[in-house]
């Protein structure tokens, strides 16, 4: 681990409400250079909020967050700029239905980085080959199978170089059969030196691929360690009953 | 049988009236090109203002909305072109009901906006919003590409409405279609010219309100 | 005089206020009278055609077409004229408020129609086909189980459609039927000010407010996401 290294996502004191419900209250968390950092918790303990807060989706109540030593919620801080660093996946995929897979990919190259046309649909082809969907470039998302659309929303995210990922249950809203496809990609990337924090459930995943668990309960950290620490040995009463529910 | 024939159905006289009636079909054409573009553009921004971050605007976009559909397009119409000089304010025909329309047609289309950018998920917002795509940019390249599909049969089925209503300036005496028509038959005392009026409008309109009941069938099912 | 005091005596004049309001409130009432004949014959004649055609007899369903799409096709005023120059050529002879009358229960006839139709066809065919095998007989299938369901669907949209109408009753001034706007149009050319134009928009305002905040509501509330 290169933890002499500053770290691309610094997360301190964060807070969020909505109304008088107090989802995040006060997290903590550093993302190292080419870390994937999984984050596991029970429905409603924060992690999709926290996710959300990373690139400002969310406005947080609280605290500081930084991307590559920039403060995120500074006055001077261009978000926009920002959020190209920070690509996002989601659960529901979020491909615009109306623009092929390429379109989807190039949209933000031409309008945010202001690239031409054919630079752009080159960049996007290519973020598309990553993906292992490069003849599906001219298909639209209802011609692709779950599978595939989250490959291609995970090429827009990726074409825009961003510094860390953010993945949002990217498998959840999958058949069984097509999980896979969108796991083997995100190793990939994993491999390809990516810095990744990943709200799932594929606990298996975690365990092969993770090279830090972070456990989640009512909007605070519960527990982290490696994946052998919070699968095999969780110090917390909370973690371990988690563990064992989702083991059953 | 004869009488109702002759009344409504002479042809010599719907031959003699039909270039009249052309010319007037021309301003009809005319005045669609004003008034329907005017009503589009109107229509978006009044549907932005309703979905203003701030509750005021958004208060005060419901309130104008209201208050123009509570009022007949003819009292607008007539407002605007007897009333206004009251205050100085003098205009022609074709600028009356080019205003009178834009109110009131703003309204319509705007409502007919709004629920289609309601009709987009939000994932959309956030999806083209975590890409570093402005709010604006998104509207435009994400979200109103959409928005407008999902009403595409409100939308037309409100623009045949506003060209029905441009009959409506016949009655400050632009020299529209209906208008024609009506001098065609206080000359010859004859309805046929309105009845060949009535059909023009038909063979204009008819095929669009088809169009509209299949797109409408098509979405509900 | 200010632009302002200006402005208040062209549209807001006191004494012409005071002068023509029996005449607006006369034109409130007729128009009240005609738009309220025309919602009640205009939905119950939509509502008829609409089960008429749920028979599908093909030449039946076909007229039915026919009518609605013309009377959709066509703008109001041009079908006012026509029956008002028209009928009494040949010997019918009706009175000015009857002919607004009976333009305007087509027209929104028309609609009605193809608003019951959509909501009698987005019930699905399980439906009919369950009450059907319970040996419930085809009309009763319609009175009992679809026509109740459709109703959720159709009652914001003909709310819109019937106000729309409804505020066409202001196309009577140019047959002469004395309600609100030729009332208004008279006042104003006879005092020679726009105040009774004024008064007319504010009362068509009144009238016509409470429909379009009730459509507003029945909207958000039977609200029909479409996917």
């Amino acid at each position: 681990m290169t933890s002499n290294r500053p770290p691309i996502l610094e997360v301190r004191g964060l807070r969020k409400s909505f109304g008088h419900l107090e989802v995040l209250r006060g997290i903590d968390l550093e993302v190292l250079p080419q870390e994937l950092v999984f984050i596991i918790g029970p429905s409603g303990s924060g992690k999709s909020t926290l996710l959300r807060c990373c690139n400002r989706l969310e406005e947080p109540t609280g605290g500081s967050i930084s991307i590559d030593g920039v403060d995120l919620m500074a006055r001077s801080t261009d978000i926009n700029a920002m959020r190209r660093r920070i690509g996002m996946v989601f659960q529901s995929f979020n491909l615009y239905p109306h623009m092929s897979a390429l379109g989807n990919v190039a949209l933000a190259l031409r309008r945010v980085l202001g690239r031409k046309r054919t630079e752009a649909e080159a960049l996007a082809l290519a973020a598309l080959a990553r993906v292992g969907l490069a003849e599906k470039a001219n298909a639209y998302p209802a011609e692709l199978s779950g599978g595939q659309q989250q490959r291609v929303a995970i090429a827009r995210a990726l074409a825009l170089g961003p510094k860390i990922m953010l993945f949002d249950e990217p498998t959840s809203a999958l058949d069984p059969e097509l999980v896979g496809s969108v796991l083997k990609v995100m190793r990939e990337l994993k491999a390809g030196g990516m810095t990744m924090l990943v709200v799932s459930h594929e606990m298996r995943f975690a365990r092969d691929a993770a090279d830090r668990v972070i456990f989640m309960d009512h909007g605070l950290i519960v527990e982290e360690g490696t994946p052998e620490q919070i699968f095999s040995g969780p110090r917390e009463v909370r973690t371990q009953a988690f563990i064992a529910e989702i083991a059953r | 049988m004869q009488a109702l024939l002759q009344q409504f159905f002479d042809f010599a006289i719907m031959a003699r009236a039909l270039p009249l009636l052309l010319t007037g079909l021309g301003q009809t054409l005319v005045l669609c090109l004003v008034v329907i573009p005017l009503g589009l553009i109107g229509g978006l921004l009044v549907a932005l203002t309703s979905l203003a971050r701030s509750r005021a605007v958004r208060w005060s976009a419901a309130a104008a909305i209201d208050f123009f559909r509570a009022i007949p397009p003819l009292v607008l119409l007539i407002f605007v072109y007897a009333g206004l000089p009251f205050a100085g304010i003098r205009l022609s025909p074709l600028a009356a009901v080019a205003i009178a329309f834009l109110l009131n047609n703003s309204s319509y289309y705007g409502e007919i906006y709004r629920a289609g950018i309601e009709s987009v998920g939000h994932g959309q917002w956030d999806a083209a919003r975590s890409t570093g795509l402005k709010a604006r940019q998104a509207l435009i390249y994400v979200v109103l590409p959409q928005a407008v599909r999902n009403v595409l049969p409100d939308l037309i089925s409100n623009t045949v409405e506003v060209v029905k209503l441009t009959s409506l300036a016949s009655v400050v005496a632009l020299p529209e279609l209906l208008y024609s028509a009506d001098m065609a038959r206080s000359i010859t005392f004859n309805t046929s010219p309105i009845v060949l009026a009535a059909g023009i409008y038909l063979v204009m309109l008819w095929p669009i309100v088809r169009l509209v009941s299949r797109l409408e069938r098509r979405i509900a099912s | 005089m200010d632009a302002w005091s200006r402005f208040l005596d062209a549209f807001f004049k006191w004494q012409l206020i005071e002068r023509y309001l029996p005449a607006i409130l006369d034109g409130m009432a007729v128009t009240v009278e005609i738009a309220a004949a025309v919602v009640i014959t205009g939905i119950l004649l939509g509502l008829v055609l609409a089960i008429l055609r749920a028979f599908r007899i093909l030449p039946l369903s076909a007229l039915i077409v026919i009518f609605a799409d013309m009377l959709r096709a066509l703008p109001p005023l041009v079908l006012v004229l026509l029956v008002y120059f028209g009928l009494p050529s040949v010997g019918i002879n009706l009175p000015s408020f009857a002919v607004l009358w009976l333009v305007l229960s087509c027209v929104l006839a028309a609609f009605a129609e193809e608003i019951f139709w959509a909501g009698i066809l987005s019930i699905p065919k399980g439906q009919w086909e369950a009450a059907r095998s319970t040996g419930i007989g085809f009309v009763s299938t319609l009175a009992y189980i679809v026509l109740p369901q459709a109703v959720r669907l159709t009652v914001a949209p003909l709310t819109n459609r019937t106000l729309a109408i409804a505020k066409n009753t202001a196309l009577g001034m140019v047959i002469g039927v004395s309600e609100i706007l030729s009332q208004a149009t008279t006042g104003q050319s006879f005092a020679g000010n726009a105040t009774p134009l004024t008064m007319g928009a504010i009362a068509y305002v009144i009238l016509f407010i409470p429909v379009v905040v009730l459509g507003r509501w029945l909207e958000t509330r039977f609200a029909w996401r479409r996917a």
